[in-house]
């Protein structure tokens, strides 16, 4: 996993509470066995007009101008701005894995659906809480400002900007594992001993969840 | 010590270590695995040279992208060349990593959430993750049940265990009789409606009062399937004789002397009398009528008495926000009865609604009855291949073809839309699946969330009714 220590990025508004995961990245995308080509489909139903399907090359699709992620002026958006309840629904990682491989580095919002906030930790995208009166306030200053840019300093817990200015609280140790973009299955591991000691304990508490031969 | 809510119970049960920050190190019993949410977890394992920490801990079964026609010719029936190289590739990964799995044509396959409690692979008291938000299902049996993402899959592939911060407990009090023709489903809609679909984010919420304790397993397990929508990740019903009695004699459950230990230990996980909740919320059950949602989220839902409302009706500015654009893209107009939405097509089944009950409570209101000329398409896709084979037993099969209905094979279907099951753009459909988030059921497709009673009620009217009149 990539670190997140400091990221400056034009913000984009998408103005809407419950974005779901279907939205974030519709089913006909899940059946990859990979890990990469989503971000071209992310948010696929909102950004283009026609129907998408796996394989197709986004170059050829119409465009929802519309779109917020269509706007000349969010191209390069890297911070997205979103309202509560985002990533709700399906716990597919996919949705994590769309938004990183377009290009984003961090979800703001007033709140996050549980499965998806551990998704995107696992994959390096910060997701941070403020205020719903925060986040009025940077949908204003991204009404107003073309080219509205943040920084968000993970170390120092900081968001930046002109005239917006806010500190995030984020776990400990939610922290130390962007930071180091520590391998997590390998700081479990470290605990290798003391899991075969509670395997074999439970084992003796409750024979039953364990079948033959295991 | 203070009394401790079940879910503390299974909590303290599994806890191996305490990490430095906080977080704990959560033994998993079991984990349920599927061909969508698993290739890049098994992927990962490989390359970091890792292997499953406990072979028997696994079960997989595909289901989210198998086709629900010509089951018999296997893998060469699914068309798709995607989706059938996903279903190939849990096929090798299962065989590489020797995990049990209900392949295609097993009798024994179907949907997770349908085939973990159908085997008795799901017991009181364990810790089950699965790559799939409707893990929470297995929380009727008083279990500690929820979904992960992929990373999490490969997680539990290499070290059994899942790196926790312990959720809140919440308490959701049904008390009162649930009145005819009103099940789990109408239940947990109106839960999710008072609560929102947020509204147990960050908890572990347990269903308890008069009215969830007199619900069978199977409604127990429509009604924890949907703890996902409200935003809980898992949710629990306390162990009572209804669960005893159906675990009995399940392939997995254990036998003889270890039975008799097993439920001994299992009738221990209620909640204590002491048990404090960090919130609680009280319904009563007996006013509850048949629900459908009319919007793009679950919690848009009214008694199929009610009418569409109005932007106005909601204070909250980004309610109303959400209830304009629901309008628009389901195509309805505030003031609408919902008796007078057509729809056109019905489905009946996924992991909330494909159990035999079901199928007998929508068999019961198609018997002698017909699917209204206007709706295109009514599908039956059981939960599983033993749900199939039970409701032919029973003769529901005869029931459902009679009505009109295409009697299919079974899978995850029209619920998400994986496989060729689907609404197509405007389409409505009533469908007791989970989701009705747009494009859920078929781009631009247009979901209405019931009963399987209610669904078959539509088909036969050809809009939304109130099965309480049939």
């Amino acid at each position: 996993m990539d670190p997140f220590v400091s990221h400056t990025g034009v913000v984009v508004p998408l103005d809407r509470a419950n974005v779901d995961t279907d939205q974030i990245i519709p089913k006909q995308f899940l059946k990859s066995i990979r890990r990469t080509g989503f971000g071209d489909n992310l948010f696929d139903a909102w950004r283009y007009l026609d129907e998408g399907d796996i394989g197709m090359n986004a170059n050829e699709r119409r465009i929802n101008h519309d779109f917020v992620l269509n706007a000349p002026r969010f191209a390069d958006g890297s911070i997205l701005l979103a309202r509560d309840n985002f990533g709700c629904g399906s716990s597919r990682e996919h949705a994590v894995w769309a938004l990183a491989e377009y290009g984003f580095r961090c979800v703001i919002a007033p709140s996050f659906a549980d499965i998806f906030f551990t998704n995107a930790l696992k994959n390096g995208l910060l997701l941070v809480v403020l205020a719903e009166s925060q986040i009025d306030a940077v949908f204003s200053a991204v009404a107003t400002t073309v080219g509205f840019s943040l920084t968000v300093d993970l170390r120092a817990q900081r968001i930046d900007g002109d005239a917006f200015h806010a500190t995030f609280d984020i776990e400990p140790e939610r922290k130390r594992l962007l930071l180091e973009g520590m391998d997590d299955i390998g700081l479990t591991m470290r605990h290798a001993d003391a899991i075969r000691a509670f395997e074999t304990a439970h084992r003796e508490r409750q024979p039953w969840v364990f079948r033959e031969g295991g | 010590m203070a009394g401790r809510t079940v879910y503390d119970k299974i909590w303290d049960a599994h806890a191996v270590a305490e990490r430095d920050d906080g977080l704990t190190i959560l033994y998993i019993d079991r984990h349920l695995l599927h061909e969508v949410t698993s290739p890049q977890a098994f992927e990962g394992l490989a390359l970091a040279g890792r292997h499953p920490w406990r072979r028997d801990a696994n079960l997989a079964t595909p289901d989210h992208n198998v086709p629900t026609t010509n089951r018999a010719a296997g893998i060469d029936g699914i068309d798709d060349p995607v989706a059938r190289t996903q279903v190939v590739t849990l096929d090798e990964n299962c065989k590489r990593f020797a995990i049990e799995q209900f392949e295609m044509t097993d009798v024994r396959q179907g949907i997770v959430h349908v085939i973990g409690p159908e085997q008795g692979a799901t017991l009181p008291g364990m810790t089950i993750v699965c790559g799939d938000s409707h893990t929470s299902t297995h929380g009727a049996f008083a279990a500690l049940a929820h979904g992960i993402g992929t990373s999490e899959v490969e997680h539990v592939l290499a070290t059994q265990c899942l790196v926790q911060r312990k959720s809140r407990n919440m308490r959701i009090v049904a008390d009162g009789d649930l009145g005819a023709g009103v099940g789990a489903k109408d239940l947990i809609l109106a839960i999710i409606g008072a609560i929102g679909t947020a509204g147990a984010t960050g908890h572990a919420v347990e269903y308890a009062g008069s009215a969830v304790r007199a619900l069978s397993m199977e409604a127990r397990m429509t009604l924890c399937n949907m703890s996902v929508e409200a935003g809980g990740r898992a949710g629990l019903v306390a162990v009572d004789d209804t669960t005893i009695d159906y675990v009995h004699g399940r392939p997995f459950a254990p036998v003889g002397a270890l039975w008799d230990r097993a439920e001994e230990y299992w009738r221990g996980l209620k909640s204590d009398d002491d048990a404090s909740f960090d919130r609680e919320v009280h319904l009563d059950a007996s006013q509850i009528v048949p629900q459908v949602t009319w919007g793009t989220s679950p919690e848009l839902v009214l008694g199929i008495d009610e009418t569409v409302p109005a932007p106005e009706a909601f204070d909250d500015p980004a309610k109303r926000e959400l209830c304009e654009r629901a309008l628009d893209y389901m195509d309805l107009v505030p003031g609408t009865a919902m008796t007078d939405v057509a729809v056109d097509r019905v489905f009946i089944g996924s992991c909330t609604n494909g159990r035999i009950e079901d199928f007998r409570a929508a068999a019961a209101v198609l018997d002698g009855r017909k699917v209204a000329d206007s709706v295109t398409q009514a599908l039956a896709v059981p939960g599983s291949g033993l749900v199939k084979q039970q409701a032919e037993a029973e003769g529901l099969d005869a029931i459902f073809k009679a009505a009109g209905f295409e009697w299919r094979d079974p899978g995850c279907s029209m619920c998400l839309a994986m496989n060729e099951d689907r609404l197509y753009p405007r389409e409505r459909s009533a469908a007791t699946s989970n989701r009705n988030f747009e494009g859920r059921q078929g781009y631009l497709g247009r979901t209405h969330l019931v009963s399987p009673a209610m669904a078959a009620a539509a088909a036969v009217a050809g809009h939304f009714a109130d099965v309480r009149e049939f």
